[in-house]
């Protein structure tokens, strides 16, 4: 992504000096905006308390559908609640579920997917197969089943996403496990007499760890908005907990008082590109030769 | 060829089997307690009606035997009765379908016929301006929250700018055609109503923008990364060597090595704005499945869900099978 400056020497017959910073900018530029833009989400999920004044459940039927104004920054919604503060406060849930749903499901799948390659024969067949199975289901739809089944609620809907989350990495693990096990170093393991837990655990899988890294950075951007996508839809958090997705969807008919829609959907944009910034960059960093594509 | 093609048939319908039973299971074994929530209180207090009732639904029997019975009543297109409107959920597919099918159909179109292009250009001009901003509309699209980029297109050009129809698939004094395919723009040309036809087209026009951003991104980036990896190859060499003009082998040599990818994406993302259409429907109150969906989703109607889940697993399924045979069409290596 930030590697134009080393193929841009090849098309053009004499390439243009750089200085230092230019080459850190080209290099670094977007990563570094990407680590930036998740590092103050984080900063507002923690101190969310200290930046606003309001409570963000509080209901001031008589200030309702405020526009934007000195008091009420963002406005206020069709209860009189302050749109700035529960906009700061809905990065808590979005943030908790993007890591937890993404960092489970890529321990789970990758331990699955590495059980998988290196023990072969029917359980890997079993394995893979019930990936194959979860993986033909468009997952914000079997999502939504699953959810619906639980019953609405935060955690019942981290439960149904992990179950349709975790066989992409299955997968992703399964191909770089198999690639591993035929190395020489494995086989130097076998014969120095470890055993087969040890070897997956403390050799192959830190070996296969890279591309896994990058689609668990790109992967949170992805679960962030799968997430909003189903409070949405009603299923995600029970109200009055501000969430960004059911923030939306409470203004979705509010064309005139467009700032309750707008910007809680534009803080998911912003934070799923910081996540899609910061992805590129360690794939760049990982994998050198994908800088040149 | 043929053997290939019956041994990928053979897997979609395995796969196709496992889909229904895990649909089956996913209903069967929820927490929640299905002859407390149909009957009601009251009713769930009598032991013999609850009895009656189980038996009458088949709940009495093992698993197994009501799956068997759910699979009989599929063959028979039988997907349950929908708790909200009341109806078999099979009639309520078949009515919503045609508009969610009308609509990505014209926002696959659009991704394609947007997406491949500037994807050949930025991967021949290659970090040139288009490049890049191939690389900031892909970006963009991938990032942002379908159900968002639909409330903001209306809010801009619907309340604030005023240039485009509002929210449904006509405008509600428009005379609805009759209903032939369920397809607006192929209903009103066949009724030669014009006027209802660019109706139909302008309400298309926002929702398809929308459901097209998010495949737009793939489709761009894929044909991208694709072109470059074939315009590295030999018989490029060979083919400037004897003298073709650098657009006549990017078309006619370098792209359709590039297309597997491409078709590979292009089936998935089809499927996936099955998927996406569940948002733009909700926000441009477009009655589609995608409606359909946030509405069933919104009461609990749990058959609806399943009905639903289980027909898109099935679409998506239909989908790969297609994809794994235009593979062997386009590069007959793989058969071997």
């Amino acid at each position: 992504m930030s590697a134009v400056a080393e193929t841009k020497g090849v098309a053009r017959p004499v390439a243009p000096v750089a200085t230092r910073a230019q080459r850190w900018r080209r290099r670094y530029g977007l990563p570094a905006i990407g680590c930036a833009i998740v590092v103050l989400w984080i900063l507002v999920a923690i101190f969310a308390p200290l930046l606003s004044g309001y409570d963000p459940n509080f209901v001031d039927v008589a200030n309702r559908l405020k526009p934007p104004s000195a008091a009420h920054w963002l406005g206020t919604d069709a209860l009189g609640r302050d749109v700035f503060t529960r906009m700061l406060y809905g990065s808590r849930i979005s943030l908790t579920t993007g890591f937890v749903v993404v960092l489970v499901s890529a321990v789970v799948g990758t331990l699955l997917g590495g059980i998988a390659a290196f023990g072969r024969g029917k359980l890997e067949e079993a394995i893979m197969r019930l990936t194959d199975l979860v993986l033909c289901f468009p997952p914000i739809i079997l999502a939504l089943a699953i959810a619906a089944a639980l019953g609405i609620g935060t955690f019942n809907t981290i439960i149904a996403m992990l179950v349709v989350w975790w066989p992409k990495f299955a997968r992703l693990a399964h191909s770089l496990v198999l690639t591993q096990r035929s190395q020489e170093y494995v086989e130097a393991a076998i014969v120095a007499g470890f055993g087969p837990s040890r070897i997956l655990l403390r050799h192959v899988i830190p070996n296969a760890v890279g591309p896994l890294i990058v689609l668990v950075t790109l992967d949170i951007g992805n679960a962030i908005i799968t997430f909003a996508g189903l409070s949405f839809l009603g299923l995600g958090v029970v109200p009055p907990t501000p969430e960004w997705g059911s923030m939306v969807a409470e203004g979705r008919e509010l064309v005139e008082q467009w700032w309750v829609a707008a910007f809680p959907g534009f803080c998911i944009l912003s934070i799923v590109l910081g996540f899609n910034f910061l992805g590129d960059g360690i794939r760049d960093w990982l994998d050198p030769k994908a800088r040149k594509r | 060829m043929g053997r290939y093609i019956v041994s990928r048939l053979g897997i979609t319908v395995v796969m196709a089997l496992l889909a229904t039973l895990v649909i089956f299971l996913i209903a069967n074994t929820v927490p929640g307690d299905p002859v407390l929530a149909q009957l009601g209180d009251v009713a769930a207090s009598n032991k013999e009606f609850v009895a009656e009732w189980r038996a009458k639904w088949g709940l009495d029997l093992p698993l197994w035997h009501r799956y068997l019975l759910f699979l009989n009543g599929l063959l028979h297109g039988d997907l349950g009765i929908s708790i909200a409107s009341q109806r078999p959920v099979f009639d309520d597919i078949a009515q919503f379908a045609p508009a969610t099918v009308e609509l990505s159909t014209v926002a696959f179109i659009l991704s394609l016929v947007i997406g491949i292009p500037l994807g050949i250009l930025a991967a021949v001009k290659r970090d040139s301006w288009i490049d890049h901003l191939a690389r900031a509309i892909s970006l963009v699209g991938v990032s942002s929250p379908t159900f968002w980029l639909a409330f903001i297109m209306l809010a801009l050009f619907y309340g604030g700018l005023e240039i485009a129809p509002g929210p449904g698939r006509l405008d509600p004094i428009a005379l609805p055609p009759e209903t032939v395919t369920g397809f607006m723009l192929i209903d009103t040309a066949l009724a030669g109503d014009w006027e209802t036809f660019h109706d139909a087209a302008a309400h298309l026009v926002l929702p398809s923008i929308v459901l097209a951003a998010a495949t737009l991104g793939l489709i761009t980036r894929t044909t991208r990364a694709s072109m470059l990896e074939s315009i590295q190859q030999d018989y490029v060499r060979v083919a400037r060597a004897k003298g073709l003009k650098a657009w006549s082998i990017i078309l006619g040599h370098v792209f359709p090595n590039a297309l597997i990818p491409i078709v590979t994406l292009g089936g998935l993302a089809y499927a996936n704005l099955l998927a996406g259409a569940v948002m733009t429907e909700t926000i441009f109150s477009w009655p589609g499945l995608g409606l359909y969906t946030f509405r069933s989703a919104a009461a609990l109607d749990f058959p609806a869900i399943m009905g639903i889940t289980l027909i898109v697993a099935l679409v998506y399924l239909i989908i790969n099978l297609l994809i794994d045979v235009s593979y062997a069409l386009l590069d007959p290596r793989v058969t071997r």
